[in-house]
């Protein structure tokens, strides 16, 4: 309905040829059709139209765009399509739940790539009179992009577990990234203002993808969902910068909202975490480890078989859960689903209380958890649920640690001290699902774990809520 | 070919409605969020096919394009697909029976 309007506005129009205003009305169209789309996203309810519309947009300027008269050959662009979508389809479909931080990397690594590429093609093609404006933005284009690019890579090999998770630290860092980066961002400038010095290029976009790495490098495990969402907003920051190279508003556009998403998300994440970014990228897990390592001494704990523990759940009457990455690395969503299900049946009030930061980005426990089918009005964010903690008979933690440390709260002494975190320790009992008693990503002890009315349940989180399940249908049963 | 003052303004008006839009997103939708504005920035396939496609491109704005618009098409194509599959399981209340 849309496209036929259009030609017919398109007829009537302009010098620059009927095709190449339709190319520019759709543009309008399609930027609507995005806004629209991340309008929609903000309730679960319409959030899948929001979808559509970003799906219709999208056609709408591809096939614009290949029949306007600026595209003479299309033979390279098909096999570019055809291997796209080979690549896509099995990326979206076959892409386990708990591997989604690992796509999302991977895909703001290929947009990157994508908007530094054309940046450097439209660079060679018209080098030697660059006008400083279109300079300006290529250079920016081609530093973010090839950035992003290394650095998703990186952040997508740390989650993948092909890298090491640890952050991985060395003498003066921090000086000779930024140097790196000081290096590169003059080089930059020579360019915009000799864009003739093509012998310059090389090593400007080698040392933008050098940062890339050692900007990841140091970062570990939990600060991920940071990183990835600053990686987001390089990505959109870069297509938006590519936007004003190729004067073309659409890409602007599109450009600054996934820009801005990125960076709310990351600003959401820092929060959560009360850290600021550059502590985030220029961190200091590295010492915070060191200081750890001093005070791991032998404490005694209370710890419970499955038996116990099924008998506690099946007194209460409020069950707070409490998931964290420790869950998706089990890949324990399933068997959780299952003890929800039973707990539900046997009268119990069971609600997932969700840190912002748990997991490995933003919202991965609830995607997990919505892929395990427990409805997403039992999931809660951390403000909404904090105060119920106290009214709890049991706190149920899996695979969490720093997010439920008291430490945070009482101990201005510790690394996460003023981080914001949810109030396990005031429930009845407290039960953690956990592997052993090693100190968790951060390094520091969980003072949750000494507490009187703190459980213990140590094993697989999979297995071990396999077990409790099987208990409370023996007691079931029995009674 | 230069950009004029307009499209800063449009950078800087798509920046605010950005930031406006996506504060209202629940944070229970925050990972299909991410995938779905990293499709919507894979527009920049637009810009690739144009660099690929269009007439005297070089064999190395050939080689780059093609390799832009295969990166950019798969954020096409896995970014919306996986956005809707991900979508599709928040569901309000179970649906099979308790038995």
């Amino acid at each position: 309905m849309i496209v036929p309007l259009l030609l017919l506005v398109a007829e009537h129009a302009a010098p620059a040829g009927p095709r190449q205003t339709l190319m520019h009305l759709s543009y309008i169209v399609a930027s609507g059709l995005f806004v629209l789309a991340l309008k929609w996203m903000n309730s679960p309810t319409t959030a899948r139209r929001g979808v559509f519309a970003g799906e219709v947009g999208m056609l709408i300027a591809i096939i614009s765009t290949l029949i306007s008269h600026q595209v003479v050959s299309f033979e390279l662009i098909f096999i570019a399509f055809l291997v796209g979508s080979a690549a896509g389809v099995p990326l979206a479909y076959l892409m386990p739940m708990t591997a989604v931080p690992q796509r999302t990397a991977l895909s703001h690594a290929f947009g990157a790539l994508a908007a530094a590429l054309i940046g450097t093609a439209e660079y060679y093609k018209m080098q030697p009179n660059v006008p400083v404006g279109i300079m300006v933005a290529l250079i920016l284009e081609m530093l973010l992009g090839f950035l992003t690019f290394t650095g998703s890579l990186m952040a997508c090999g740390k989650l993948q577990e092909i890298l090491p998770t640890r952050p991985i630290v060395y003498r003066n860092q921090n000086i000779i990234n930024l140097s790196i980066l000081i290096i590169a961002a003059g080089l930059g400038v020579y360019l915009i203002v000799h864009p003739e010095q093509t012998v310059l290029f090389p090593i400007f976009a080698g040392l933008s993808l050098l940062f890339g790495v050692l900007l990841i490098v140091p970062i570990g495990g939990a600060d991920m969902p940071t990183v990835i969402s600053l990686l987001n907003s390089y990505a959109g920051l870069s297509a938006c910068a590519m936007g004003f190279a190729l004067d073309n508003k659409l890409l602007v556009i599109a450009g600054a909202l996934d820009g801005s998403s990125g960076f709310i998300l990351s600003i959401i994440m820092c929060r959560a975490m009360n850290r600021s970014f550059t502590n985030v990228l220029f961190g200091a897990f590295g010492q915070i480890q060191e200081a750890a390592k001093g005070k791991a001494e032998a404490r005694p704990v209370r710890s419970a078989t499955a038996e116990e523990a099924a008998g506690i759940l099946d007194a209460a009457r409020l069950v707070l859960v409490v998931p964290g990455y420790g869950l998706a690395v089990a890949q324990a969503q399933h068997k959780l689903r299952e003890l929800y299900d039973v707990l539900t049946r046997r009268g119990v009030d069971v609600q997932f209380a969700i840190h912002p930061v748990a997991g490995r980005m933003p919202g991965h426990m609830n995607v997990l958890l919505a892929e395990a089918d427990i409805p997403y009005d039992k999931l809660h964010e951390m403000d909404d649920i904090n105060s119920d903690f106290a009214q709890a008979d049991v706190a149920l933690v899996i695979g969490a640690n720093d997010v439920t440390n008291p430490a945070a709260r009482n101990d201005s002494s510790s690394p996460i001290y003023g981080m914001p975190i949810l109030n396990v320790d005031q429930a009845r009992t407290v039960m953690v699902i956990k592997r052993s008693m090693s100190p968790g990503f951060a390094g520091i002890d969980n003072e949750l774990y000494y507490m009187d009315k703190t459980l213990m349940l140590f094993g697989d989180a999979k297995s071990f809520l396999g077990n409790i399940v099987k208990e409370m249908a023996a007691l079931i049963k029995a009674a | 070919m230069s950009f004029d003052e307009t499209t800063l303004y449009v950078f800087m008006l798509a920046a605010f409605l950005g930031f406006e839009l996506i504060r209202r997103v629940s944070p229970l939708l925050h990972t299909p969020l991410m995938s779905l504005t990293n499709a919507i920035s894979a527009i920049s396939v637009v810009g690739a096919i144009i660099i690929t496609g269009e007439k005297d491109a070089s064999t190395l704005s050939k080689v780059l394009g093609f390799i832009a618009v295969a990166t950019a098409m798969t954020n096409v194509v896995s970014g919306y697909l996986i956005t809707d599959r991900m979508l599709k399981m928040f569901k309000k209340r179970n649906t099979e029976s308790k038995g």
